[in-house]
């Protein structure tokens, strides 16, 4: 944890917006630039600031090591699981048009955002277990 | 071409060859933060922001705390080569020729009819409001039209991580409570 109180008070700050960034490039992206990837990533940057700044184990007590495990499978897991929604509506897998039998561009819609929900999950919480296996083993040593 | 394409792609060039030619490791690491930073700006000349956002992301923040990272459990000096550059140099410059050989053949930057724009027939500009209704047609080429290939990005992401975990994660036994880097 580093003593530079400035460091501290100005990432304390900007935490929260970056987080906030993180939703709104997520949840904007079907009407501007990004989606799930970048949204992953700075989403996972957050995390890794906080961890820079305060320190690993505090950061590791925000986002526990077997809750990110999980999640790194859990956004693989909602974007097939999507897929497999859909066959089970009646199409073809990753079909969204069966999401919504009324209005195929409401399926899409609905596709397009659980996809882009498994990806920034999977992105974001991968970022932060590779990064946290990293400085892991510096505290290690 | 506009002056600030000449000034990107110059500063782009300086900086690789900076980087080639330093042997401080975190010296090296900012530049190529830089050199992301600088590639961002050029794909956004080409209207790509969607590229550019996930390269200014990625190779710009992400990779660059990862290399840092390593730089702490490893060194931070390049050891000096043991090989003459003579073959090494060779090999780069014929490879280098033949990809800008195959640049020749490639349509010009907009060319209307360039392959991705005319395949398939009814370009997916003009198909996706009425099948999609996305405003962002990346978007909608990457998570509907193309969801498959997105789903094995996802898979490879999903693959790294694991791989990353099971080689560098601590084991439970010998995890500490508190401190850091």
């Amino acid at each position: 944890m580093t003593r530079q109180t400035i460091l501290r008070v100005v990432a304390k700050l900007l935490i929260p917006y970056i987080l906030l960034f993180a939703l709104y490039v997520q949840f904007h992206g079907d009407y501007g630039p990004g989606g799930g990837f970048q949204a992953g990533v700075i989403f996972a940057a957050a995390f890794i600031l906080y961890a820079l700044v305060f320190g690993l184990g505090s950061a590791r007590r925000v986002a526990r090591p077997g809750v990110i495990e999980v999640l790194v499978a859990l956004g693989v897991l909602i974007y097939a699981g999507t897929g497999i929604v859909a066959m089970l509506g009646g199409g073809n897998f990753l079909d969204y048009n069966a999401l919504d039998h009324h209005n195929p561009v409401h399926g899409q819609h609905l596709g397009i955002l659980l996809v882009e929900l498994g990806v920034g999950i999977t992105v974001a919480a991968t970022m932060i277990a590779i990064f946290f296996s990293f400085a892991g083993r510096r505290v290690q040593r | 071409m506009q002056w600030i394409d000449v000034l990107l792609l110059t500063l782009l060039v300086l900086t690789a060859i900076t980087v080639v030619r330093l042997r401080g490791l975190w010296a090296a690491v900012m530049l190529m933060g830089i050199y992301s930073f600088l590639g961002a700006s050029w794909m956004l000349i080409l209207d790509a922001p969607d590229v550019a956002f996930t390269e200014a992301a990625v190779g710009a923040g992400i990779s660059t705390i990862l290399a840092v990272a390593t730089l702490a459990l490893t060194t931070t000096r390049a050891k000096k080569p043991v090989q003459s550059p003579g073959i090494p140099l060779v090999v780069v410059i014929v490879t280098g020729a033949v990809l800008v050989y195959g640049t020749l053949d490639m349509p010009s930057f907009g060319d209307p009819g360039a392959p991705s724009q005319v395949y398939p027939e009814l370009s997916y500009v003009e198909r996706e409001p009425d099948e999609i209704g996305v405003p962002n047609v990346v978007t909608a080429v990457l998570a509907s039209y193309r969801g498959y290939d997105t789903l094995g990005e996802t898979t490879v992401i999903f693959t790294a991580g694991i791989g990353v975990l099971l080689l560098l994660r601590e084991t439970r036994s010998r995890r500490r409570r508190g401190g850091g880097p």
